[in-house]
């Protein structure tokens, strides 16, 4: 197995929790955090539920000792919550002394505001500072502020759900090349009627509990998140003696080449992630101990999946499970997320229930692993798929 | 470490470049403080029945991506990495508007599918079946550059041979509408041949896609080797010579060694001092060129100057149009771009002939 790069440090925000701690305590007690919407005013509120957060954002605001005439989208908030949280996991006191970037990633950026104040920016003077917080790199920005990171690598990754996996990807792969000593790596997306609306559209938002991986799922619970990972080289680790809680030791990303928006139905581009990363890692499927899924409960992720988990791993599938039925599908964040559940798994050798499930899919016999389960964890799979195709799977170890 | 070389090329622009075998001969000027691409035909390009269906940044990313896979002769490639700083923004607003002026009814998923940052990537996987690495970067005026740095990456590690990289964004109404109301888009109409001098604020916003394929294997096509880029999210003005000697530094190279300086200045008289900080101190006796008077300033924009770079090195040549002083009119070696947008995401790119 490759030596991987280094995870020093981890925070995350979630439906389920605050920080890391509220959310592994929540994962442990089976806690969801999926709800009938209350910030956002959309017309869907009785018909969908969602993953959200729950601070108002001038509670967020208040928490980075903000200015009331700030122009931080939600998104940018919540990334910076969970990336000081991250920073300050890893012991960082001085973020200059070393080469320290920022690869963040998002999909909706600033549209929360955009989307509130579109037709109210061509009256009145009053919002028009949110106008620069819409494109996607505006909350990245705003991050590397909050944490000190000047004249450096500030970079931002939108490639959909599968956004954040591939920031940690590009990350890990600045660190093995020396272009970086450090870099925060991770994901924010806040939810916004834009995407509400979006999924709508495509039909995949169930109006219940989100189920995945079961044969009665109905869709996807859309829902918000930021979690940021400190990756360090191994100079630094040695030379600052740093505490180590994880190694991201494989990576991969494929294109499905299929279809704009559905995944293939045997999972080409997922099976061709996970072989690279498998790959990249020198490991074999059977030494995966675990697979957190990407699970989204929509009838097309979930199959072709499946098809691509037996694929690469035959018939001994490892327990998986997906932890979309706890957040929701958290998009351009669900990736980092689900990187900071992988390390906490690795660290107390737990595995995860996949909620919600009761019946088995008729195209296969996998089944998802249904109650928290103590087991010895050297390995911790994680997929990530999305729109345009997009296909990446990371792969972590103690 | 592998070398890295440029091997074909692609542009839609403002001017009329998606015929490789052009090089500014003709020049379009514009009266304006937005200014669109000139359009190839995109039915020599795509079937029209798909091209329907095609936001304009897809239409202009695929058919650039056409243009430079056909020139390096591949019909398949390792790796599509694009940045784009908005996206197909003018589906982005369509969906917003049909949410507002509806209220969240009769929508259709169309404009929603093609707001997504990676759709231009994606398509162009789609259409041309490949499985690779699929990567797009959305950060402002480093969106390019960030791509250009994960291919380098692939590439001189053999990750990979070839790879399209690619800089796409289209113009919407509603965006720049904004953007003049905070004066990122300036006020007045203006002549391109005067926008560089204007002394006015804000700037002429254009749109454009730039793609390129980069790899490993240097062939008959080949335009130039990309030594390396460099970024950085902040930079003072005190601090830019500095950094800038530090970089070239790295690459064994000073001031003296570059025979050609592409500028992205944008005429906006509040952030072209940092411009002047390079040509009127360590390039002053360089050749120097611009290209934002041709291009509008975009978040891609430069791509453009990348674009203009290659040509620069392949053909030895540099058009009356972008040239502005007469230092030096051949033996061009190295070239070097800078750009910044609005004082924040500069890039630091350097070019050799080959």
């Amino acid at each position: 197995m490759s030596t991987g790069v280094a995870i020093t440090g981890m925070g995350i925000i979630s439906a389920i929790g605050n920080n890391v701690a509220e959310n592994y305590s929540s994962l442990l007690e089976g806690r969801t955090g999926i709800s009938h919407i209350s910030k956002i005013d959309t017309v869907h509120k009785g018909s969908i539920m969602v993953g959200e957060i729950e601070f108002t954002n001038a509670e967020l605001e208040a928490k980075l000792g903000l200015s009331t005439n700030n122009n931080y989208s939600r998104t940018a908030l919540l990334g910076a919550i969970a990336a000081k949280e991250a920073i300050a996991d890893a012991k960082i006191t001085n973020i200059k002394a070393y080469r320290t970037g920022l690869i963040s990633s998002t999909s909706v950026g600033g549209m929360d505001m955009t989307e509130k104040f579109y037709y109210d920016y061509l009256e009145s003077e009053d919002n028009r500072r949110y106008i620069e917080g819409h494109h996607a790199g505006d909350s990245t920005e705003k991050i590397a502020e909050q944490l000190g990171i000047d004249q450096s690598l500030v970079t931002t990754i939108s490639t959909a759900c599968s956004s954040a996996a591939n920031a940690i990807m590009f990350g890990a792969r600045l660190i093995k090349t020396g272009k970086l000593d450090r870099v925060i790596v991770g994901g924010a997306d806040c939810l916004s009627k834009f995407t509400i609306n979006g999924f709508k559209t495509l039909m995949i938002l169930s109006d219940s509990y989100n189920t995945p991986f079961d044969e009665n799922r109905k869709g996807l619970n859309l829902g918000e998140a930021a979690a940021y990972l400190v990756l360090e080289s191994e100079f630094l680790v040695k030379k600052e003696k740093k505490k180590v809680l994880g190694y991201v030791v494989g990576y991969g990303n494929a294109n499905d080449a299929y279809h704009q928006t559905a995944s293939s139905e045997n999972g080409d581009g997922a099976t061709l992630a996970m072989e690279k990363a498998l790959a990249v890692a020198g490991l074999e499927p059977k030494d995966i101990d675990y697979i957190n899924a990407h699970g989204t409960a929509t009838g097309n992720n979930d199959l072709s999946e499946g098809r691509a988990l037996i694929r690469v791993f035959g018939e001994d599938v490892p327990e998986f499970s997906s932890t979309k039925a706890y957040t929701g599908h958290t998009l351009a964040a669900a990736g980092a997320i689900e990187a900071v559940y992988a390390i906490l798994s690795l660290q107390n050798n737990i595995i995860y229930p996949n909620l919600n499930f009761k019946t088995p899919m008729k195209e296969f016999s996998l089944i998802p692993q249904t109650t928290l389960k103590e087991k010895a964890l050297n390995t911790v799979l994680s997929n990530s798929l999305g729109f345009g195709g997009n296909c990446s799977t990371l792969i972590f170890s103690k | 470490m592998e070398k890295v070389y440029i091997n074909s090329i692609g542009s839609i622009s403002a001017q009329k470049t998606f015929d490789n075998n052009d090089f500014l001969e003709e020049i379009t000027t514009y009266e304006d403080n937005i200014i669109p691409v000139i359009e190839p035909n995109y039915k020599d390009f795509i079937p029209p029945a798909a091209a329907r269906r095609m936001a304009k940044g897809i239409k202009m990313g695929v058919v650039a991506s056409k243009i430079a896979l056909e020139e390096a002769n591949l019909t398949d490639i390792d790796a599509i990495i694009t940045g784009t700083g908005m996206g197909c923004v003018r589906d982005s607003e369509k969906f917003v508007t049909a949410i507002l002026d509806n209220n969240e009814q009769f929508l259709t998923p169309t404009s929603f599918i093609q707001s997504t940052h990676n759709t231009v990537a994606g398509q162009i996987a789609l259409g041309i079946g490949c499985k690779g690495y699929n990567f797009t970067y959305v950060h402002s005026s480093v969106s390019f550059e960030s791509a250009l740095i994960d291919a380098l990456m692939q590439l001189e590690l053999k990750e990979a041979e070839n790879i399209l990289v690619g800089g796409v964004d289209e113009s919407g109404e509603h965006t720049n509408a904004i953007h003049k109301l905070i004066q990122h888009i300036k006020p007045e109409k203006i002549n391109s041949n005067e926008l560089l001098n204007s002394k006015t604020a804000g700037a002429v916003f254009g749109e454009g896609a730039n793609f390129f394929v980069l790899s490993n294997k240097k062939q008959d096509s080949s335009y130039a080797q990309v030594l390396g880029v460099k970024t950085f999210n902040t930079l003072a003005i005190s601090d830019l010579l500095a950094n800038l000697e530090a970089y070239l530094k790295e690459n064994n190279l000073s001031a003296t060694d570059i025979d050609v300086l592409i500028s992205g200045n944008n005429g906006d008289i509040d952030y072209d001092n940092y411009y002047t900080e390079l040509t009127n101190g360590p390039f002053k006796n360089t050749q120097q060129v611009v290209y934002k008077h041709l291009s509008g300033e975009f978040n891609t924009a430069s791509a453009f100057g990348f674009w203009l770079g290659a040509k620069i090195l392949k053909t030895q040549q540099i058009p009356s149009a972008v040239a502005i002083n007469t230092i030096k009119t051949k033996g061009f070696e190295i070239v070097l771009l800078y750009n910044q947008y609005r004082g924040k995401n500069h890039s630091f790119t350097l070019l050799r002939r080959c």
